[in-house]
């Protein structure tokens, strides 16, 4: 018999929390697989934010750090400067990226901060138990929008990639998503990218991945797959958004001394 | 060492840092404390550190939370409304056990409040400050050169007991200059040892390390906050600093710290021309409060002045050390006004002589 395939050795093999139809599994296992592939588990610093992959710090096997709200791009930049050698990812959500930590994810994007962030977004409070999140699309219903979200009394989901690509600092902005097993494997490839790019000394780089919640959109797995596919997409547009690394105009990445 | 320079306040803090190991920082602008992230940006990289300027008090901290995980000497200041948007960073820190500096340089408040020197942050500082059961170690200069070389004080309990560092000081200290002379040589970061449990690069396969202030388990934050108590307890039993000054003799003892307690020396030497016994004490680290030895002069001594320039913070603990054993008194002045060693020593002979216009606080 031939092993095919097997746990990502950047994986501890212990039971995740995640509830069923959940993407973080996936988005996990991805990072986990460039990590082993680029053979950089030994140098990885993983930072967890708070909110449901609060816990992920116990899941990778590197050593991990895990503090306040929203201040992953802060702690990140604090370990990378004070640890060149080491490879720094700051995993986020989108509460936790794009409404609490919208400066830190900004200014590490300005200071070209050489990490590599991965930004789940699931357009809403998973483990605060589905309040509105800044991602959360018109009309979608939320604990805290029990009819739907109005631009009118709560305003447009944001774009971060589409916002994050306008800052020069910003070396690599894809959005992918693991809803589809053809958005699986060009979402691997975008965070490959992200990781390599640190490596390379390229600056900020930063993967957003459309992600399912079927817990909080009180959905089926399936039809969160589906909700993903029909109405995110829409309003979130995968695809790389920048991509200054290989260019001549690659922004200078921060020193980290 | 053994050379002695002028220097401002705020400067001497940075340089000291840097002579006690530190080889990150981060802050953000804020009057009266902008020389030392400014001295820190160009001698920071000099000795192969780095220095960020954050974009905010709250990005800031959290980047020490970042830096003192892995070991680092780190520092960051602020004064004190930049201290209050650190706080929920602080508490973290705290709770992730990480050893850092951080430097207060107080002025008036509330809010914006104003610029000048103040000591209103004294509750904020020596209770913890931020969300959650913790201490901060807290210590107070009153001179340039005392604060020069506190510092390494700093980082010694820092990283023996695993709990961030508070220097506190009115903006007076760090804005004032006076003579410096740095009582030890530079500390060879190269020769620090990482602590085990420091977060790095993983060659050697060791054990995964976690730096994190959370545990869901049943009974683990109990665990994880009552190994904490441990060491705040022996760090109230080992690390308490104080300073006597004419306390032999006396009648009658002025408490105060930083600024005020130069002034209250004044004072008693004005009063002691008078034939008035008075004597100071004055406590260096507010965290922990020096009580027993404020309990041990109640035993010959009946009135105690708590001289300060605040509302009357530090006050209460004086009466909590005193226990009824002696008269508190307060004197203080609010809204970072300045304190004069006339009308310190007015207010105290008034009290000397029982007036009833600064009375006993019960």
């Amino acid at each position: 018999m031939q092993l095919l395939n097997k746990r990502p050795e950047s994986l501890i093999d212990i039971k995740t929390h995640y509830c069923p139809g959940c993407g973080h599994g996936i988005i996990h296992r991805l990072v986990a697989e460039v990590v082993d592939e680029l053979k950089i588990r030994e140098r990885m610093i993983f930072v967890a934010p708070v909110g449901c992959a609060v816990f992920a710090d116990k899941y990778f096997d590197c050593d991990t750090t895990q503090g306040a709200h929203g201040r992953g791009p802060a702690e990140a930049t604090g370990i990378k400067r004070t640890i060149p050698e080491a490879i720094v990812v700051s995993y986020q959500g989108d509460g936790d990226l794009a409404s609490i930590g919208m400066a830190e994810i900004v200014h590490a994007a300005i200071r070209s901060e050489n990490i590599t962030v991965i930004f789940v977004n699931n357009t809403i409070y998973g483990m605060t138990g589905g309040q509105m999140a800044p991602t959360t699309l018109i009309g979608q219903k939320a604990t805290t929008c029990v009819n739907g979200r109005t631009a009118k009394q709560a305003g447009y989901p944001i774009h971060m990639s589409e916002m994050l690509a306008t800052i020069k600092g910003a070396s690599y902005v894809a959005r992918g998503g693991v809803h589809t097993p053809a958005a699986i494997m060009q979402t691997k490839q975008y965070i490959k990218k992200a990781f390599q790019n640190q490596i390379d000394g390229k600056g900020f780089s930063i993967v957003e991945v459309l992600s399912m919640c079927p817990t909080n959109w009180g959905k089926t797995p399936k039809d969160a797959v589906a909700f993903v596919k029909n109405e995110m997409e829409k309003e979130f547009e995968m695809g790389v958004k920048k991509d200054h690394s290989a260019a001549d105009d690659v922004p200078a990445a921060a020193e980290a001394k | 060492m053994g050379e002695k320079k002028l220097m401002k306040g705020n400067e001497a803090l940075a340089e000291g840092a840097v002579r006690a190991g530190c080889r990150f920082f981060a802050g953000y602008p804020i009057t009266p404390q902008n020389e030392v992230p400014e001295y820190m940006s160009w001698r920071l990289p000099e000795v192969g550190g780095a220095f960020i300027q954050a974009e905010s008090e709250v990005s800031a901290i959290n980047m020490i939370y970042g830096a003192a995980g892995t070991g680092t000497r780190c520092m960051t200041s602020s004064s004190s409304p930049g201290i209050s948007l650190k706080q929920e960073g602080l508490s973290y820190c705290a709770g992730a056990d990480l050893p850092l500096l951080i430097a207060n340089m107080m002025r008036g408040g509330p809010g914006l409040g104003n610029i000048a020197g103040c000591q209103g942050d004294y509750w904020q500082a020596t209770r913890g400050g931020g969300h959650g059961d913790y201490r901060l170690y807290v210590v107070a200069p009153n001179s340039v050169n005392e604060l020069a070389n506190l510092p390494r004080k700093c980082y010694e309990v820092a990283f023996k007991y695993r709990i961030p560092s508070m220097i506190l000081a009115d903006g007076t200290i760090g804005q004032m200059m006076e003579p410096v002379e740095y009582k030890e040589e530079p500390i060879d970061v190269s020769k620090l040892e990482k602590p085990e449990w420091a977060i790095g690069v993983n060659h050697e396969h060791r054990a995964k390390r976690r730096i994190t202030s959370y545990d869901l388990t049943e009974g683990g934050l109990e665990i994880m906050v009552n190994d904490r108590i441990k060491r705040y307890k022996a760090i109230e039993e080992n690390e308490v600093m104080f300073e006597e000054k004419m306390t032999e003799d006396a009648d009658m003892i002025v408490v105060a710290f930083g600024t005020p307690s130069r002034v209250a020396t004044a004072a008693i030497k004005m009063l002691r021309e008078k034939g008035i016994k008075a004597g100071l004490f004055r406590p260096i680290t507010l965290w922990p409060f020096p009580y027993k030895q404020i309990q041990a002069l109640a035993k010959r001594v009946k009135k105690f002045v708590s001289v300060e320039t605040s509302m009357g913070q530090m006050v209460e603990d004086v009466r909590l050390a005193l226990n009824g054993t002696a008269e508190t008194h307060l004197y203080c002045k609010v809204g970072a006004a300045v304190l004069t060693a006339e009308e310190v020593a007015a207010a105290l002979e008034e009290i000397h002589n029982g007036s009833t216009k600064y009375a006993a606080v019960k």
